[in-house]
């Protein structure tokens, strides 16, 4: 447990430079893979970690061809980001020069490349005098082969994307929104595409030693994805999709640190993938959970509304005046029941559901009245649903005998404003009787005519 | 020369009026080698409000783009004032098509109309309080602007139309390029673009519109370009817009332009 301790919080020396190497690649990588996402280029990301490997086999060559040691750091990265932009340069050829779509070129490019990487490390390994094993550590990502430069370098990497994010926020911004508006306006669109693209490469190749070139398109992406159904800002998205980049490599690398034999790749993976679960299910923004409840609330309104529009033309029926003067009496439930399609299961629910609203007096099982509150929402609803009735009719000519059941769904989500709209249209204040007489929904209704 | 002249032994079209707020020379655009849009001639009058129209294809989005340097020309060039748009950039808004753009993307109203001023503002500053406002008072203009703050996907497509016209506003140009700012947009929305496009008439604006619906052509607009692949007239909307041009420009009569673009795309 100590140890546990120990490693989350950094105590530990030797795994606080790993631990913390990794929170800052995932922040860098969750700030530039939301633009990434943002730009539809997420694929991209893959292609170009992909391209970096035939880099690593060949800068091993040409550094001991030189007579240095082949596993120097820098050098190695060096060959990685050249052949990763080549990567990337090629899917942009293919996809000028011929039709094929961006998805088959990175497909082409991304395998290719793979490929290609393969074999020069296969070769690599029949160079006499040159001990290369453990350049595969860059497919998987080995954290705990980093020293204190590795940090060095990735914290360097990190600010940078921290400052041309900041500076350029209005500009890649505008980018991945409105690339055509951008370029009415003059910009270079090609090189800030560019710029975006050598960010997202730096990250990439300061990353393989850590997450490894399979990898770390996931720290590019799921971070940006889980954020967005946090927030509908893209400042904000920034920061959470940092923060949870952040959090998932803090995890992971510690994890891995306690358990040696998981790579820490992987389990940062995982950790982000945790998150993002969560974030679909909760998310403030538009997590399924809240989206869902928002569903059952309209649903239930809907239900609670159609309960007493139909008591509120009962009392209109039994009363025969204006509607604007009626008085609220209690209503018969065998009544109500005949109204509409409901069985008297689901009409005892709606009631104990327009009670829980304050919207019900008093209800013992054969009688129902309406509370004041619920006897003015009635007046509302049914004048809300009358006028649109009456708009359809009268504006976008639909033949009375089938306005009700479209008014149904409509009444239910107009907005003050569109009521105004309708009271505007059609001169209207007070309730207007029901345009296609009152009664039973379709059967009966069609015959007795219309009011207008 | 263009073909037109090489046919009907017109005069000499070269000549850039220095007035014409736009001023377009033996325009030809093609994708992909293919001919889209075949020797465009034009010169628009200052402060009208000009209706593009023409059938599905006939390349109106086209000839926006291509006025804009959006897409490559094969030949010809578009004058604005008599400069060429690399210079005039700052006289010229915008109003893209509206499925143009992702409106799940993650901004508000004003976000997107404060777009409308990043030209002013400049390479890598921030967007400023200062900005803000003017962003919000654009939306006030075209009657959205309790919406700033609502992100765009919260919007009805009526409401998003008049998100891209407010930014267009903010531009605060001389000469404006809508495409099909009137597609799918609900009365109020229409109410209001129109009276928009009055408002910047009286101000002495030139607005071309790619529009639709034939039925409003007259009423909305005092010039038309009739355009399918090639002008088939322009002027004044009463002497232009007679039922024998649409015949012209909707009628099949043009499949030889279509073929020859095949043509020359496969050779």
């Amino acid at each position: 447990m100590d140890t546990v301790w120990r490693v989350l919080f950094l105590l530990d020396y030797n795994t606080r430079l790993v631990v913390l190497s990794t929170v800052i690649l995932g922040v860098a990588s969750g700030l530039i893979g939301s633009f990434l996402l943002l730009r539809k280029r997420s694929l991209m990301g893959d292609a170009l970690s992909h391209a970096c490997l035939p880099g690593i086999g060949l800068a091993f060559i040409f550094m001991v061809m030189a007579g240095a040691s082949g596993k120097s750091l820098p050098g190695l990265l060096v060959g990685a980001s050249i052949t990763g932009l080549a990567g990337v340069g090629f899917v942009l050829l293919i996809r000028n020069l011929s039709r094929v779509k961006d998805d088959a070129a990175m497909g082409i490019v991304l395998s290719v490349f793979f490929g290609l990487g393969v074999a020069v490390l296969g070769m690599v390994q029949t160079i006499p005098d040159a001990s290369a094993a453990g350049l595969e550590t860059f497919i998987y990502g080995k954290t705990a082969s980093m020293v204190f430069n590795d940090f060095l370098l990735l914290a360097g990497v990190a600010f940078l994307v921290l400052v041309a994010s900041a500076i350029l926020m209005k500009e890649f911004t505008l980018l991945c929104f409105d690339e055509g508006f951008a370029r009415s306006l003059g910009w270079p669109v090609h090189r800030l595409d560019m710029i975006m693209l050598a960010l997202v490469s730096a990250v990439t190749v300061v990353g393989l030693q850590a997450v490894g070139l399979i990898l770390i398109i996931a720290f590019l992406i799921i971070p940006a994805a889980a954020a967005r159904f946090w927030t509908d800002d893209l400042r904000n998205m920034l920061i959470v999709a940092a923060a949870i980049g952040g959090v998932s490599g803090w995890l992971g690398a510690s994890t891995s640190a306690l358990l040696p034999g998981l790579p820490a790749g992987a389990i940062i993976v995982l950790v982000a993938a945790a998150i993002f679960l969560f974030s679909l299910l909760f998310g403030r923004a538009r997590g399924v959970v809240r989206r869902l409840s928002a569903q059952v609330r309209l649903r239930r309104k809907v239900g609670r509304q159609h309960l007493l529009r139909a008591v509120y033309e009962i009392l209109e029926r039994n009363q025969n005046k204006d509607p604007g003067v009626l008085s609220n009496e209690p209503v018969s439930f065998d009544e109500v029941l005949r109204l509409r399609t409901w069985t008297p299961v689901r009409l005892r629910r709606l009631i104990q559901s327009a009670n829980r609203e304050d919207h019900i007096d008093r209800f013992d099982g054969v009688n129902l009245r309406l509370s004041e509150s619920g006897f003015g929402e009635a007046a509302r609803t049914t004048r809300n649903h009358r006028l649109w009735e009456m708009f359809l009719i009268t504006h976008a000519d639909i033949a009375p005998s089938h306005v009700d059941r479209d008014a149904d769904s409509v009444e239910h989500v107009l907005s003050p404003d569109m009521v105004r709209e309708l009271e505007r249209k059609l001169d209207l204040r007070n309730i207007p009787l029901s345009p296609h007489g009152l009664g039973h929904v379709g059967v009966g209704a069609v015959d007795r005519g219309t009011g207008i | 020369m263009s073909t037109q002249d090489l046919l009907f032994g017109e005069g000499d079209a070269s000549e850039h009026s220095p007035h014409a707020p736009v001023s377009i020379h033996d325009l030809t655009v093609a994708y992909h080698r293919k001919p889209v849009l075949w020797d465009v001639d034009l010169d628009i009058p200052e402060g009208k409000l000009v209706g593009i129209i023409g059938p599905n294809g006939a390349g109106k989005s086209t000839l926006i783009k291509a006025c804009l340097d959006l897409v490559p020309r094969a030949s010809g060039e578009v004058r604005f004032f008599g400069k060429t748009y690399r210079k005039q950039r700052s006289l010229v808004g915008y109003v893209p098509q509206r499925e143009s753009v992702d409106w799940d993307f993650p901004v508000s109203a004003r976000d997107v109309v404060a777009m409308g001023l990043y030209g002013k503002i400049g390479w890598c500053r921030p967007v400023g309080r200062k900005h803000r406002e003017l962003a919000g008072q654009a939306l006030d203009h075209v009657g959205i602007g309790h919406l700033a703050d609502r992100q765009i996907s919260q919007l009805s497509g009526g409401q998003q139309q008049r998100v891209f016209l407010a930014r267009a506003l903010a531009q605060n140009a001389q000469i404006y390029f809508m495409d099909e700012p009137f597609a799918a947009v609900d009365a109020a929305t229409e109410r209001a673009i129109v009276g928009l496009l009055k408002e910047l008439k009286e101000k002495g604006r030139t607005v071309l519109v790619v529009h639709h619906d034939l039925a409003t052509v007259s009423q909305y607009f005092d010039w038309v370009i009739l355009l399918n692949m090639r002008v088939v007239d322009c002027g004044p909307t009463e002497k232009v817009f007679t039922a024998e041009n649409l015949k012209k420009t909707y009628g099949g009569k043009l499949t030889l332009l279509a073929e020859a673009g095949n043509a020359l795309q496969q050779g």
